[in-house]
């Protein structure tokens, strides 16, 4: 048995300082995810995810089509509280071979008796199917203003490319529409 | 384990030790601090439990009874934020206050001036959370957070003020929560008396260290994902605004990053107890020390990388859905690790019964069919029946009640007589054991069969079918309710009073917690005790 005198006071701030740093790294990685979660979204289709832009008329479709093959693919869309539209695809569904290129119309109307700005936002299920579901031109790539009882046919370009794995023969491309975002204060209508 | 203990002829309070309400206030000792945490965790206990008794009986009969479906919405958010943020952390934070520096042989906590702060910021932010419901009877705002304690968005980017002083009180109990986890980190690295070890410190210790490491990597995560909803509350931006840009899955990741991990910060401190106790009650040393160290921070780990599971059906791609549902039944593997080691500690042990040892068997027991249900829900083909049913409800509660709450019991039961001096009356103690966990499995074994059955969870009515299972449940419920009274009054009994308790308290106990006087002086290891 022996007995140990009191240590000197020991300096916990290196320790200290060091944990402080690591919790704040992690509070920045949580606003880290959401770039990382989006891009990652994109690239793998996750949630049905389809690419944000429009694709180049040049890299429509590789290879061209895939006469061998067809694909079912339905349109559905969802209105979301807030927006008194009414909308619906003017061919619910329509069949296609990998790598065509294909327009489809959907119709809207204004139901209110004010001028409405909405959003379309897409997506594809299953998922997997969303990183081949490109589009060379989308409603939803800006929003849409309608005037007071306003009806208006908008368009979608896209192709479903070759690449589509063979398990896939059905897909569906369902829009969600939601009143725009208010933009925020001190910009003018 | 030799240690040198001296004479402690200590020179308490220096002369100038505030007291009453100042002594609470502004004390820096431990000791104080840990009681405060207690305290109050019981307190909040009460509190979050009496709001799972309105619900309850609410539920007692299919049809809409006794409150509104909001009020019912806003009764079981909070019980849920009540019983995770202020009743179960804040005593196993307690338990720590109390403990590490009475095992690691320490004067006291790293930091203590933090530590005060770290307990004082703790009753602004309950009231926080729950003052709209005061608010509500004045007129102001429509009552606290509505959406359950996960926050979802978009329900909660449209919610009431609720909502905001939810977001201002998770902030501040993950502050506070946060400075406890760098003062535990501190006090366990750099105070050990000489020659403890890593490997030599105490069970309860690891199990700490580990809970305060992921606390302190999965908080802010929390803390960063609640303001991104209160910016997409009030500022414009939109993380979780589809028609923005956003995604309201985001949300789901970002609180699951921090909601699976923070089951085992909720947990890890019980498992460290856990071993301690069987092996007090048994007379043989812990079985597999090390094994359970490894044990704890393969599932710190591993914790770590399953969130997903929590979401299953929100559409996530089938290779995701594998990999979460493997990852999180791997998870299995180093909890068995620590069954068998329990089990192993008791085996062939000259094994009593005082309370302490029932609550821990019981925990084992119950803890046990909350990890077997746990497997069934990882499966992601059963898991989209079982998903946000009452089956997931009984799931977790065999987990945070059985599992956290008794556990935090045995703790009590195990330490209070070293905290008081006094020993707690035995016969109350076991009669709030026996009333406790049949009244427990009367109030969530039926559960299990209603979400079998298909009721869904967080709804205030229910099908005609669901009625019997529902009543037991609720009856079930407020006996589970009103034994804790028991539980409240024999710890008040011997705080007050009773028979003498030795140092030594328990035959079997070993370690330095046991050396000091009970209770400990007021500076706990003046000089430090030698490990050889």
């Amino acid at each position: 048995m022996r007995e140990a005198t009191l240590p000197p006071p020991r300096s916990h701030g290196r320790l200290v300082s060091r944990l402080v740093l690591l919790a704040a790294a992690c509070f920045a990685f949580g606003f880290a995810l959401v770039p990382l979660y989006d891009t990652l979204c994109r690239v793998v289709g996750f949630n049905g995810k389809t690419l944000k832009d429009a694709i180049a008329a040049g890299d429509v479709a590789p290879g061209g089509l895939d006469a061998s093959r067809k694909l079912g693919v339905q349109f559905t869309t969802t209105l979301m509280p807030g927006l008194p539209w009414e909308i619906r695809p003017l061919e619910p569904s329509i069949e296609l071979h990998p790598g065509e290129l294909r327009t489809t119309r959907f119709l809207v109307r204004n139901l209110s008796d004010k001028p409405i700005v909405g959003q379309a936002v897409p997506s594809v299920s299953p998922t997997v199917a969303a990183k081949h579901f490109k589009k060379l031109d989308c409603f939803c790539f800006t929003q849409q203003t309608l005037a007071p009882g306003e009806s208006r046919e908008m368009a979608l370009t896209f192709i479903v490319d070759r690449e589509i794995g063979p398990e896939i023969s059905e897909l569906t491309l369902a829009y969600a529409f939601f009143p725009a975002p208010t933009p925020p204060s001190g910009s003018t209508q | 384990m030799n240690t040198a203990t001296h004479a402690l002829d200590h020179h308490d309070g220096h002369g100038h030790q505030p007291t009453g309400l100042m002594r609470w206030l502004t004390t820096t000792n431990h000791k104080d601090i840990g009681t405060m945490y207690l305290t109050f965790s019981l307190l909040m206990f009460f509190v979050g439990g009496a709001m799972i008794l309105a619900v309850r009986a609410e539920l007692f009969q299919p049809g809409l009874q006794l409150m509104k479906p909001e009020f019912f919405n806003q009764l079981i958010g909070v019980h849920a934020l009540v019983m995770i943020f202020a009743a179960l952390m804040p005593a196993a934070t307690g338990f720590a206050n109390w403990m590490i520096p009475l095992m690691i042989g320490a004067p006291d906590m790293a930091l203590p001036r933090l530590n005060n702060w770290g307990f004082w910021l703790l009753p602004p932010a309950a009231m926080l959370l729950t003052m709209p419901f005061i608010l509500a009877i004045f007129g102001i705002g429509d009552g606290a957070v509505d959406t359950g304690w996960t926050l979802y968005a978009p329900l909660s980017v449209q919610g009431g003020i609720g909502v905001d002083f939810a977001i201002f009180s998770i902030h501040i109990l993950g502050i506070s929560s946060i400075m406890g986890s760098i003062n535990i980190i501190a006090t366990i690295l750099n105070m050990r008396a000489p020659g403890m070890t890593l490997m030599k410190m105490p069970l309860f210790c690891w199990g700490w260290l580990v809970t305060a490491v992921l606390l302190i990597i999965t908080l802010p995560v929390l803390a960063g994902g609640v303001t991104m909803l209160l910016t997409d509350r009030h500022f414009g931006t939109h993380f979780f605004d589809a028609a923005g840009g956003g995604d309201p899955i985001l949300f789901q990741h970002l609180f699951w990053f921090f909601g699976h991990p923070e089951v085992y910060i909720l947990l890890l401190p019980v498992w460290g107890l856990m071993p301690h106790v069987l092996s007090t009650f048994s007379r043989k040393p812990i079985y597999g020390h090390t094994a359970q160290v490894y044990g704890f921070i393969a599932i710190g780990v591993l914790g770590l990388i399953v969130w997903a599971h929590h979401f299953m059906t929100a559409g996530l791609p089938v290779p995701a859905l594998l990999y979460f549902m493997y990852s999180t039944m791997a998870i299995s593997l180093p909890l068995a690790v620590l069954f068998f080691c329990w089990i192993a500690t008791m085996w062939r042990g000259a094994m009593s019964f005082e309370t302490p040892m029932l609550f821990a068997i019981g925990f084992i027991v119950l803890f046990g069919i909350a990890g077997l249900t746990g497997l069934v829900l990882a499966d992601v083909a059963a898991d989209a029946q079982y998903h946000h049913s009452y089956f997931v409800v009984a799931h977790f509660h065999y987990a945070l009640f059985a599992g956290g709450i008794m556990g935090v019991m045995t703790g009590v039961y195990y330490w209070l007589p070293k905290w008081t001096g006094h020993m707690y009356s035995e016969r109350l103690g076991k009669l709030h054991f026996w009333l406790t966990v049949i009244s427990f499995n009367f109030t969530f074994m039926p559960q299990f069969f209603l979400g079998l059955a298909g009721m869904p969870r967080r709804i205030p009515d229910y099908a005609l079918q669901f009625a019997e299972f529902n009543a037991i449940s609720t009856v079930g419920a407020f006996v589970l309710g009103l034994s804790q009274l028991l539980f409240a009054w024999n710890v008040w009994r011997c705080v007050r009073g009773g028979q003498r308790a030795s140092d030594k308290v328990w035959e079997g106990t070993s370690g330095l917690e046991w050396e000091l006087s009970s209770p400990p002086p007021h500076h706990s290891w003046d000089v430090q005790p030698v490990i050889k």
